[in-house]
């Protein structure tokens, strides 16, 4: 039974006298039990934020200046509605709570790459600047260009990619430091921020406000349309961040062990860089740099299923969670409405002080 | 026994052996050239053993054999093909690689470690497999850490950690497999222990194995087949009691010694000479 063990039976139970020699099943076992407990710990977590999430979105249904009960919700989704409720349902709430789930899933994924792929919580898209690139793409869009749908959310990429590309240039030296990435996207962000500064100075006053909400990061403006020229890029470029993930789980072993495993260490870098540039950019074009999202998305979930960061569903919920929770708080929990972009910094900031101060030199020197 | 037969990876005597060879190889870092003009021929089915002076292009060669780095000029052949040429995942279903120190994600437990060498068996939709759960517990088992599954690996002692580590390699199942230092920060004990560890995979699965390493005498013993490096090239390549001489020894090291035969393996042992304590005998 213990064929496959490299050492003879009777030196293993030399080796280990106290303990008889397993069987190779029994080991088997072993392992999958190990791997299961593993699976079931990630598939309960990952339930558990489906049903908060749930339970967000009928809060976020049936609340609001006509508030509904949860019947006249279902009976609308389900084609039996009267037209006022399936006004409100379809044209008002239910675009918002699509929109806010799927630029959360978007930001969650983005971020968890970026932290998985420079091997620091600090690099996630928000922080380093892809996000700002996305936004100052997004805003000469707005402002100079008059574009809108589609053409924006390409003007966003631009940003993005422009901002990466400068990034991944800049802060290589023989391969990506994790430091260096991280503080050149910080130099960046001031770079791109003036860039936005100066766009909305040179705007008419009426134009300039509506490019602040959206800076803010915004549910206001989500609606059917917008969640339409939403929707397409943000599935294909989830389903392909699912997809590029082993190539996640490669990279997290270093350049060495990747390229030892057969991982194509370079391609596989550039394209779940790309992956990420665009899940940022499509999401932020359709609401706004909606802050810290990316940013606490990956590190919650990577607590709670106790994983290496490698994981995407887990940091998908958690972004789509925060995003649909904060928009309900600053929608109806608080004394005046606030868009949902003032509300995620206060759960983000604290976590960004806190990782600042707890953080050892092992955390942010890291390659 | 039965069961090496019947799973084909993991290639008993049987199987045709997979020839690593290095034709006109040169590598650097940027302008620096490390190795030049370098041929060489791993004997299949061997453990052979690359030793030399720091700084003498050893870890460079074992890198470019392993893909790590790209030669300016000839090649690393694998059963007569370019290894640059070769789809990399094709490669590392034949040829496995342990780094000097290799990094593992935070937090990660031994056994999703080690089944992360399973890679290159893996496909986009065929993910994870009975075979690949067999290929993992084998890997455990054979490495004495099967207790250790599900603990996080930063826990570890540096020889545990060690142990893990060749679990990976082993889970990836090649007939070939290169170690860049695998003993070098272990304490005696766990020296010995790894390097039991590899022979044992060497005899019972017919792995060829590559092992750069620094103690010469300990190479001695557990090496088949012994090349000396100095300055980029091979000095010698051979059973260490034909390589390894006082001559060769002051050639790839600068340092005058004593050879005499090792009381348990009757391998040649290396007794430096130095200015003190060497009995009057200063031969420098």
């Amino acid at each position: 039974m213990t064929a496959t063990d490299l050492r003879p039976p009777a030196e293993r139970a030399a080796a280990e006298p106290d303990r008889p020699a397993r069987g190779r099943a029994a080991a088997r076992a072993a392992v999958t039990g190990v791997r299961r407990r593993r699976a079931r710990r990630t598939l309960l977590v990952c339930l558990v934020l489906v049903v908060l999430i749930v339970v967000v979105l009928v809060a976020s249904m049936i609340t609001g200046d006509v508030p509904l009960t949860v019947g006249q919700v279902w009976y609308a989704l389900t084609g039996r509605g009267t037209a006022g409720t399936n006004f409100i349902v379809y044209q008002l709430r239910l675009p918002r709570i699509e929109t806010g789930l799927l630029t959360g899933a978007c930001f969650g994924v983005a971020g968890a790459i970026f932290q998985s792929l420079v091997r620091n919580p600090l690099a996630s898209p928000d922080i380093i600047g892809v996000s700002y690139g996305a936004s100052a793409g997004g805003v000469v869009a707005i402002l100079v260009l008059g574009w809108s749908g589609f053409a924006l959310s390409g003007a966003a990429l631009v940003g993005g990619l422009a901002v990466a590309a400068a990034i991944y240039l800049l802060a290589w030296r023989d391969g990506i430091s994790g430091y260096r990435f991280v503080l050149i996207g910080i130099g960046l962000s001031a770079v791109l921020a003036s860039v936005i500064n100066y766009a909305i100075t040179r705007a008419q006053v009426f134009e300039a406000q509506s490019a602040l909400v959206w800076l803010t990061g915004s549910l206001n403006g989500a609606s059917v349309d917008q969640f339409a020229t939403l929707l397409p890029p943000a599935a294909v470029l989830l389903v392909a961040a699912l997809v590029a993930r082993r190539w996640l789980s490669g990279l997290q072993l270093g350049d060495e062990l990747a390229v030892a495993t057969g991982v194509p260490v370079e391609r596989a870098r550039l394209v779940l860089i790309l992956i990420g540039v665009a899940l940022a950019a499509v999401a932020t074009a359709a609401v706004g740099p909606i802050g810290f999202v990316a940013f606490v998305a990956g590190p919650i979930a990577r607590r709670l299923t106790r994983g290496t960061g490698d994981a995407l569903v887990a940091p998908a919920l958690v972004g789509a969670l925060v995003v649909t929770a904060a928009d309900y708080a600053g929608q109806h929990l608080l004394p005046v409405t606030l868009p949902v972009g003032v509300i995620t910094p206060l759960i983000g900031a604290p976590y960004l002080l806190w990782l600042l101060i707890t953080s050892g030199k092992t955390r942010f020197g890291g390659s | 026994m039965a069961l090496l037969e019947k799973a084909p990876a993991l290639a008993g005597p049987a199987a045709p052996p997979h020839r690593l060879s290095a034709e006109g190889l040169r590598l650097g870092y940027g302008d620096r050239v490390i190795v030049d003009e370098l041929g060489l021929s791993i004997q299949p089915g061997r453990i052979t053993v690359l030793v030399g002076a720091n700084g003498c292009g050893k870890s460079t060669l074992l890198k470019g054999m392993a893909r790590l780095l790209t030669p300016s000029h000839g090649a690393v052949l694998l059963d007569g093909k370019s290894v640059h040429a070769t789809p990399s995942k094709e490669i590392a279903k034949v040829l496995g690689l342990l780094p000097q120190s290799p990094t593992a994600p935070e937090g990660i437990t031994v056994a999703d470690l080690v089944g992360r060498g399973r890679y290159p068996h893996q496909g986009w939709f065929r993910r994870w497999t009975a075979e690949d759960e067999a290929a993992v517990t084998d890997a455990l088992t054979a490495t004495g850490t099967l207790e250790l599954a599900d603990r996080p690996i930063d826990e570890m002692s540096g020889g545990q950690r060690q142990r893990v580590w060749i679990a990976m390699a082993l889970a990836q199942q090649t007939d070939l497999l290169l170690l860049d230092e695998p003993t070098t920060f272990l304490d005696l004990a766990h020296q010995i222990d790894v390097l039991d560890l590899l022979t044992d995979l060497n005899r019972r699965r017919g792995t060829t194995i590559v092992i750069v390493m620094h103690d010469l005498n300990l190479a001695c013993r557990y090496a088949d087949e012994l090349i000396a490096m100095c300055g980029g090239t091979l000095i010698a390549q051979g059973a260490p009691a034909q390589v390894i001489t006082a001559e060769t020894v002051r050639e790839v090291f600068g340092i005058e010694s004593v050879v005499i035969n090792d009381p348990l393996s009757g391998t040649p042992t290396v007794v430096p000479v130095g200015r003190h304590h060497c009995g009057g005998r200063t031969d420098r």
